[in-house]
């Protein structure tokens, strides 16, 4: 099946796709009980769901997500679970949070949240909390620690201004390009709840973070920034395998400080510019990104997807799945200790549609 | 031979403003105040654009240009007009903008000397300022 009809295939009759022709390879690798298991799991973000009044809501966004969770259903081996990366709506209201939620519910397996800025700043998450959990924890699998983190946290002083309504708080910090926004941060507290859990981790357990902002400094005008990045860093310190997987960016973003390596989720509702392109403030997206090609906004999912993440010997691979576009993996390389694009990383590679300006 | 007659009255409207607007003959002088008239009237314009541009369209499906294009970034004004391939055709930016507000935002174009259209490419253009000219450009 040519490439081009497997994707126009799998936008028509995902229901019905033989899993053997969905475009991953999964690495298979047996490892004992004294280090961790190989294992898969799908990463879906930012699909801003909107309701625009009665029963309806921005249908291209609901397209995004429904695509998203019929291809993951596809995947085969099974993978152990979902992660979602927060951001299931737009403004943040019950009936976007729920309508979010019953699509994700045709997803077979788990599913475990991430708390984004749209979900959060009309009612400070409290119909997501009531619907969806906690907004911070930890849990093991197969050697794995991971932890999820609320990083879309901001000053109090911002938080509780005196608004004329939550809706208005809700709208200011929903522009991304609002000049009198507010940077995301993790919290002094939060920061400690994250010392105690990981003082009991043996420095040797992998460990993945799940957050919605990059937990590093990449352009703090769009907030693709966590203000106390440095200090969640400093905790990730002392492991020998820490990744970092986060939403918001809307795009292929990854990086490499110290032993943590970062990657970015696309959103499944529309892709954001990289922060270079707005000329007018300096920016600094990692020069170890390759970036993704520019979206042809003529085809609705072009410059949107989802993620597949491939964890072995406590390493990951992310498969970027493009659905109008050539898929992506980026893949921690153990000779170059760094993620490394399986393609595009060597910059004859490079093709025009990634040269964004 | 056909001349065409204004009245009278057309006739004498037409000398009295000849006599009293003396700055037509003064066309080449302007002043610091008019500079900064000018550029006072450019940015109002600038700033109904960065409105409607931040969901002031009142398109019914809510959706706004930045949620794209924060900053207007990624729309290339400066490459504009140029061949649009997915039209098929050279085309100038506000034919471009009138897509977005078809497709995505759902809601109907707009004429292209609409004080919104003006306003809207006042605002991508001051947000792409001092960036060469490219036309053509993809």
């Amino acid at each position: 099946m040519s490439q081009m009809n497997r994707r126009r295939f799998l936008r028509t009759g995902g229901a019905v796709l033989a899993a053997s022709s969905l475009p991953f390879s999964v690495v298979e690798l047996a490892f004992g009980q004294s280090g961790p298991e190989d294992f898969s799991f799908a990463f879906i973000s930012d699909s801003h769901i909107t309701h625009i009044k009665g029963d309806k809501f921005v249908r291209n966004w609901d397209r995004g997500m429904i695509q998203a969770v019929a291809e993951a259903n596809l995947l085969s081996p099974r993978p152990d679970f979902v992660f979602y990366g927060g951001d299931i709506a737009q403004l943040g209201t019950p009936e976007e949070i729920d309508h979010g939620l019953e699509i994700l519910s045709g997803l077979r397996g788990d599913v475990h949240h991430v708390m984004g800025e749209h979900d959060y700043y009309l009612d400070l998450g409290e119909h997501w909390r009531k619907r969806i959990g906690p907004d911070h924890y930890s849990f093991d699998h197969k050697g794995v620690h991971f932890v999820v983190l609320n990083s879309i946290l901001t000053y109090d002083e911002w938080t509780h201004r005196k608004w004329d309504t939550p809706m208005q708080r809700m709208k200011e910090m929903a522009r991304l390009d609002n000049p009198d926004g507010s940077p995301f941060m993790v919290g002094d507290s939060q920061r400690e709840w994250l010392r105690k859990d990981l003082a009991n981790i043996s420095k040797d357990t992998p460990i993945v973070v799940m957050s919605h902002s990059p937990l590093q400094k990449i352009y703090r005008g769009w907030n693709f920034w966590t203000e106390d990045a440095e200090q969640v860093q400093e905790l990730l310190k002392p492991f020998d395998k820490v990744t970092v997987l986060y939403g918001h960016v809307h795009q292929i973003q990854y990086n490499q400080i110290g032993n943590i390596s970062f990657h970015a989720a696309m959103a499944t509702a529309w892709p954001w510019p990289y922060p270079e392109t707005f000329v007018q403030e300096a920016s600094y997206l990692p020069k170890l990104t390759v970036e993704m090609s520019r979206a042809d906004p003529f085809f609705e999912r072009d410059g949107t997807g989802w993620q597949f993440i491939n964890m072995h010997t406590g390493d990951v691979d992310v498969h970027y799945a493009l659905p109008d576009n050539e898929n992506r993996v980026v893949a921690f390389n153990e000779q170059q200790d760094k993620p490394v694009d399986s393609l595009y990383q060597d910059e004859s590679k490079q093709i025009p549609p990634q040269d964004h300006y | 031979m056909n001349r065409i007659r204004y009245p009278l009255t057309q006739a004498a409207l037409a000398a009295l403003l000849l006599t009293t607007q003396s700055p037509v003959l003064q066309a080449d002088r302007f002043t610091e105040a008019d500079l900064e008239r000018w550029t006072q009237e450019y940015m109002a314009v600038v700033d109904k654009g960065e409105k409607l541009f931040h969901g002031g369209l009142e398109n019914e499906n809510t959706v706004s240009c930045d949620q794209c294009h924060p900053d207007a970034a990624n729309t290339h004004p400066e490459t504009y007009p140029k061949f649009q391939q997915q039209l098929g055709k050279v085309a100038v930016l506000g034919e471009m903008v009138n897509w977005c507000i078809q497709n995505p935002l759902e809601s109907d174009p707009l004429t292209l000397d609409d004080p919104r259209m003006v306003a809207l490419q006042a605002y991508i253009h001051e947000q792409r300022r001092l960036v060469p000219m490219a036309p053509g450009k993809h």
